[in-house]
């Protein structure tokens, strides 16, 4: 009968009720949403980040001076190759150079890839893969920039060292990778690289795809022994280190924006504090009455807490499924990828988000339950 | 004479700024099963005060007070509100009913409070038979209702336990003469039936229904 009585009376105070729990519903969605967010925003650069995250990148250790090119030797590369076994390990070269199409110029990245290893790390979006010196490939993004298509031809080089090379494929875009980055880089054949920039049999960079993270150390360690031995040949890098502290600073970001919509919350929970008082101070007469009957104190300390729970359950609810809208517009505008609003971590937080409501009402429900349940039955009884 | 109320010396002292003051100075007085008491006495001079220390709505600065051989004096709030419910039945002057509940859950509170679980006997419908009242009114919220009428719902539910003891404060005081008249043969009635009752008034009509009639003037009886 007391939660009887809650509802009843949060029926009758029906518009004080509402502008109470829309505060809860706005301090549900702010949390909700923001928190739903962070987590797309975690969940995409985690999956951009993925593709590193296996990845050990080996580049040479001495610097290039003017006649010499440092790089990775063939030797080198062998023993690399027996150490990895397995693993897939390419070596390519790389460098930037200035590129022209039609009047517009900028520098990018250059590949020199043996076109057999290709296709195991890029992906094709048309076009073919190159097979000689008869042309290049361009990222997705570099071709969506100037509108190039396969059979379009580009300029490479400045001045005399100009070359015309026609587009033969273009790659889909990787990405932010451990190995090759196609986005925005030209890929042409070891050949073609060789006769272009020299330095035939020093490559830039070896990128071996471990399959097992538990082994990247144990390869990284035989590495480092069998090449580094007298002196530093190469640099041994993972990105292990580096992907997990970019996740922490997104998460750290992410519950940073999480509390600055927990302040809309603080508020909605003042203001459910306000009502119950309100509540609190309208029914002392019928606290009194209650009392006087037979009603123990914990009965009315229930009632009001009920009144505050009904309260924000109203509020909760209603603001997650608001938020759920909420919520997947902002992932949809700033993310452009609705894919992340289906995920367990948008659940999860929506009901996070309605948890932490519901309590808050409770707990602002607390106070005001507990000065009515105090209240002295004879004085209540004569207020009037 | 069987008692079931029984107050020996009983103060009532409320502090003050200006000093202490005795709502009820050492009162000392005995009412037994079936009694029907009418206490008298000008504003102020404590006899609302005395019926909220029958009725455990408050307890005695010192001396002690029984209620059917219990010294509420030393029950703590649980058992004072659990004696409230099973032993007391209130009438009062405004009638104090619940405005969000319908004169029949009006009834039925006590009940649930007592049980913990919604009627299921009809005894809330047959109280308010009892009382005069009965069709369409059970269901209406009191504001919906007369004095008389709400005054017939309070009286049902300080029956709704089953009492020993009823405890009236100005039950006709906002009532007209009629209506009034109607209350007090309830009230004689079910005195009757066997209940004490204990009734505050200060007019001289009403309290010509009672068999006994206290006089109290500066907290004490005359």
């Amino acid at each position: 009968m007391t939660f009887e009585l809650a509802k009843r009376n949060v029926r009758l105070h029906l518009f004080r009720s509402i502008l109470a729990a829309i505060g809860i519903i706005i301090g549900v969605v702010a949390i909700t949403s923001m928190g739903m967010l962070g987590g797309a925003l975690e969940q995409s650069v985690s999956d951009e980040l993925m593709n590193m995250g296996n990845s050990i990148i080996i580049t040479p250790a001495g610097p290039s001076t003017g006649e010499q090119k440092a790089g990775i030797e063939e030797k080198d590369i062998r023993q690399i190759k027996l150490i990895t076994g397995r693993h897939p390990t390419i070596a390519f070269y790389n460098t930037y150079d200035q590129i022209k199409v039609g009047d517009n110029r900028r520098y990018v990245s250059m590949y020199g890839v043996d076109p057999a290893e290709l296709p195991s790390i890029t992906t094709l979006v048309s076009g073919r893969y190159v097979s000689g010196t008869e042309g290049v490939m361009i990222g997705q993004s570099l071709a969506r920039q100037y509108n190039l298509k396969e059979g379009n031809f580009i300029t490479i080089g400045i001045g005399s060292r100009e070359q015309r090379l026609r587009v033969v494929g273009i790659l889909e875009n990787t990405g932010f990778s451990g190995g090759i980055q196609t986005d925005n880089a030209v890929i042409g054949s070891e050949r073609w690289y060789e006769s272009k920039y020299g330095g035939r049999g020093k490559y830039d960079q070896v990128v071996i795809t471990v399959e097992d993270l538990d082994e990247i150390d144990r390869i990284k360690d035989q590495i480092e022994a069998r090449l580094n031995r007298r002196e530093d040949v190469v640099n041994i890098m993972d990105f292990r280190a580096m992907i997990s502290s970019i996740q922490d600073a997104i998460g750290q970001i992410s519950l940073f924006v999480i509390a600055i919509g927990g302040i809309s919350l603080l508020v909605a929970a003042v203001s459910i504090l306000n009502v119950m008082l309100i509540s609190v101070n309208e029914r002392i007469k019928e606290i009194g009455i209650l009392r006087s009957i037979g009603t123990q104190k914990g009965d009315i300390s229930k009632m009001f807490l009920y009144e505050a729970t009904i309260l924000g359950l109203i509020g909760s609810i209603c603001g997650g499924v608001m938020s759920l809208i909420g919520g997947g517009l902002l992932i949809l505008l700033i993310m452009q990828d609705i894919k992340y609003l289906m995920t367990l971590n948008t659940v999860f937080t929506i009901i996070y988000g309605m948890c932490i409501g519901i309590a808050i009402c409770i707990a602002a429900g607390v106070y005001p339950a507990h000065r009515a349940a105090q209240m002295n039955p004879i004085d209540a009884l004569s207020n009037d | 004479m069987e008692k079931c109320i029984r107050l020996e010396d009983v103060k009532r002292i409320y502090q003050m700024e200006a000093g202490d003051v005795y709502a009820l100075n050492g009162v000392t007085l005995d009412i037994g099963v079936g009694d029907f008491v009418a206490i008298m006495g000008a504003s102020g001079s404590g006899k609302t005060t005395l019926l909220n220390q029958i009725g455990c709505l408050d307890q005695p600065t010192s001396g002690n007070l029984f209620i059917e051989g219990k010294n509420t004096r030393e029950l703590p709030d649980s058992e004072m509100t659990d004696l409230r419910r099973d032993a007391i039945g209130f009438i009062f002057q405004k009638f104090n009913l619940i405005p969000l509940l319908t004169a029949f859950e009006n009834v039925e509170y006590p009940l649930i409070l007592k049980t913990g679980a919604r009627d299921s006997t009809g005894r809330p419908a047959e109280l308010l038979r009892l009382v005069g009242l009965d069709g369409g009114h059970i269901h209406h919220t009191p504001n919906q209702l007369s004095g008389g009428q709400q005054q017939r719902v309070a009286i049902a539910r300080a029956l709704a336990n089953d009492p020993r003891i009823l405890l009236c404060d100005e039950p006709t005081g906002n009532l007209d003469s009629k209506t009034g008249q109607q209350i007090m043969d309830i009230l004689t009635d079910l005195n009757g039936q066997g209940k004490t009752i204990v009734m505050v008034t200060h007019s001289d009509e009403i309290a010509s229904f009672a068999d006994r009639i206290i006089t109290i003037r500066d907290g004490v009886i005359q």
